[in-house]
């Protein structure tokens, strides 16, 4: 108990350092698997996508990513098991940011497609298991967020599917696919608009204290999607279109229209990945914040301190600014056979599960929703190969970052009490 | 380090997913193959006016246009193992690349066959044959080009009109093989009536170039049926 007086602010510092190179891991790494598919499908280039990321990290963190980091904080651990040692939960969650930004650089480093979240769940659900009591974790909890790994790709797949099939029968199987893009486009821009505008508004900006009934909401989400939906097909009615192009390819034009639409998705995709995977980084942090501010006592219900949203924000920034040009250059420079119709398909369907997990406070893992979603196109014969020894490494490596991301934490967990008490 | 960072973040990224699309470059075989076989017009031009030194070279070109639609072939078949994903059947696939690749070779054939004999048909022959040829040739063309409609099959995810377009295009790849079967029976034909007059080992050898010309168009045929077959699957 006396650690906590006598050295919290200490703790706390720690705690943001390592939850800030966190943040910053993600910014430079994870960010790349969010953007890739546009950056991929030629509908934008590099500088545009890290300014897309840039803005729309930091709204997403900011705005939606409270619900995730509640849970990150305090949604797998029992907290009535610390009572007496709260100081336990503290050395716990730092070890844990350390396990989880340690294994994430090893990763990088190694070029393993690894999910942050994963790394971060199991080094939590690691050091309380087997550092502090099996009793201390919320295995129930953990169980639920264990099957919504599961789950989401699936429910991604199956939304892919369903949109690229509803755009190949509004835009592509009819006679004039040009205007019949022109016309459908917009709407799809409506609809991601609209999701990520409702999980904000409806879950999302608890923390600011703004309070807006429930009708209202879907008003709001409304309008903001029409905003959306409107400036859209202001830029898609500039396109220049190249009539010689469309005797020889017919969905050259086509293309066109759907890469304004991608621009929409991107930025819903770069949103919802700010709001799932902030937490990740600052989950720990705010855990270890709470405990410090309240003197040892783990409060159940304090709000998380104003600052640590905006710093995980920065911090997924800082990594994409200084570091993403190059993750997005490879990408940029890579051939992907990925045309804007299929690209949008699979990133709507991710984004919309992302937020709407984030939303529901569901830490998951945003590549495995966008492969789910790449899988759901793939269904659809919209793609022209899909490499699944590629998704069966990125599976494989899911489930290896749990037992790594759990060992890890145990080690430093046990480092950190030796040093500390 | 730029090296090191290319491997790396490919598989790091989730574009790693995206494997190399054979389609385009089956749409690039078939245009080399059929350019091969295109070719083989002005070869006999120059067969006909016994011009034998430039007959060597459009062969030389044949040849040529034959191993590129070979490294090609051979590049597409590595570029496609198992394990991948794919909306028309793997298998499928490669049974289409090898046919388009015989006409190529049936092509390069003739060519060499010729050449090699300076074999010349009769002048009473050579109209009749040429439009053969040409009709022959026609087909392949016609291949090629329901061929090139697999990226945009792929637009469309493999139904509605576009396979309606390309079944048209095959159902007008089998007609103009019909024809070319009328017209072999016809050259045939005439080619018996004047045997007699001619050497008999050049006729055996002319009845084999009647023959292989033909091949080009049922190879032409069986390039649209691998396709439907594989529009079928699924």
């Amino acid at each position: 108990m006396d650690i906590l007086l006598n050295s919290g602010s200490i703790l706390v510092i720690i705690a943001a350092v390592v939850g800030l190179f966190m943040a910053w891991g993600i910014g430079a790494n994870d960010v790349a698997n969010a953007m890739g598919t546009s950056v991929g499908s030629k509908a934008l280039t590099i500088k545009q996508a890290i300014i897309i990321a840039m803005v729309f990290e930091f709204a997403g963190a900011y705005l939606a990513g409270g619900e995730v980091t509640s849970t990150i904080r305090k949604g797998i651990i029992d907290a009535s098991f610390f009572v007496d040692s709260p100081e336990l939960l503290v050395f716990g969650m730092i070890s844990a940011l350390f396990a989880a930004a340690t294994w994430l650089l090893i990763a990088s480093a190694l070029g393993w497609p690894v999910s942050t979240t994963h790394s971060i769940v199991g080094a939590i659900v690691g050091f309380a298991a087997v550092g502090v009591s099996p009793d201390a974790v919320e295995w129930s909890k953990v169980g639920g967020i264990v099957g919504s790994w599961i789950i989401t790709p699936l429910i991604s797949g199956v939304i892919a599917f369903l949109i690229f099939n509803s755009a190949q029968k509004l835009i592509f199987d009819t006679d004039k696919p040009l205007q019949q893009a022109k016309r459908w486009v917009p709407l799809y821009m409506f609809l991601a608009g609209f999701v990520l505008a409702l999980v904000t508004i409806k879950k999302g900006l608890k923390h600011l204290d703004l309070h807006i009934g429930n009708v209202d909401g879907y008003i709001y989400a409304a309008i903001t999607a029409v905003v959306v939906a409107i400036i859209g097909k202001f830029f898609i009615n500039r396109l220049k279109f190249d009539e010689s192009a469309a005797l020889k390819t017919h969905y050259a034009n086509v293309e066109k229209v759907f890469a304004v639409l991608m621009i929409v998705t991107a930025c819903a995709m770069a949103f919802a990945h700010g709001s799932n995977d902030v937490a990740n980084a600052i989950g720990p942090l705010a855990a270890v914040v709470s405990i410090v501010d309240n003197g040892g006592q783990i409060a159940a219900k304090s709000a998380i301190a104003w600052w640590i949203l905006p710093l995980g924000g920065f911090g997924i920034v800082a990594g994409l600014a200084i570091f993403g040009h190059k993750v997005m250059a490879t990408i940029g420079t890579g051939i992907t056979h990925l045309t804007p119709s299929r690209g949008f398909a699979a990133e709507l369907a991710a984004a919309c599960t992302v937020v709407i997990s984030s939303g529901a406070g569901l830490p998951i893992s945003t590549t495995q929703t966008l492969v789910g979603a790449v899988l759901g196109v793939g269904m659809a014969r919209g793609i022209a190969a899909i490499n699944l020894g590629v998704v069966r490494n990125i599976v494989v490596s899911w489930v290896i970052t749990l037992p790594v991301g759990a060992g890890l934490s145990i080690l430093f967990f046990w480092v950190m009490q030796a040093t500390f008490t | 380090m730029k090296n090191n960072w290319k491997p790396t973040m490919s598989r790091n990224s989730i574009l790693g997913v995206f494997a190399k699309s054979p389609i385009k470059p089956l749409e690039k075989h078939i245009q080399l193959v059929v350019k091969c076989s295109n070719q083989l017009i002005p070869f006999f031009v120059a067969c006909n006016e016994q011009n034998w030194s430039e007959a060597a070279k459009v062969r030389r070109k044949i040849s040529k246009l034959e191993q590129d639609a070979d490294v090609l072939k051979r590049q597409l078949r590595l570029e496609l193992p198992g394990g991948l994903f794919m909306p028309v059947d793997r298998a499928d696939l490669l049974e289409l690349l090898t046919q388009q690749d015989k006409i190529a070779n049936r092509a390069k054939d003739i060519a060499g066959r010729i050449l090699g004999r300076k074999l010349e048909f009769p002048v009473s022959l050579q109209e009749q044959f040429n439009a053969y040829l040409a009709r022959c040739i026609e087909a392949t063309d016609k291949a090629a080009e329901a061929i090139n409609e697999l990226d945009d099959l792929l637009e469309t995810g493999f139904r509605g009109r576009e396979v309606e377009l390309v079944e048209k295009m095959i159902d007008q790849l089998d007609e103009i093989e019909d024809d070319t079967d009328i017209m072999q029976i016809n050259l045939r034909k005439n080619l018996l009536v004047l045997e007699s007059e001619l050497n008999p080992v050049d006729v055996m050898f002319l009845y084999q170039i009647i023959d292989w010309v033909g091949d080009l168009a049922d190879l032409a045929e069986r390039v649209g049926a691998r396709l439907e077959i594989l529009l079928a699957r699924k």
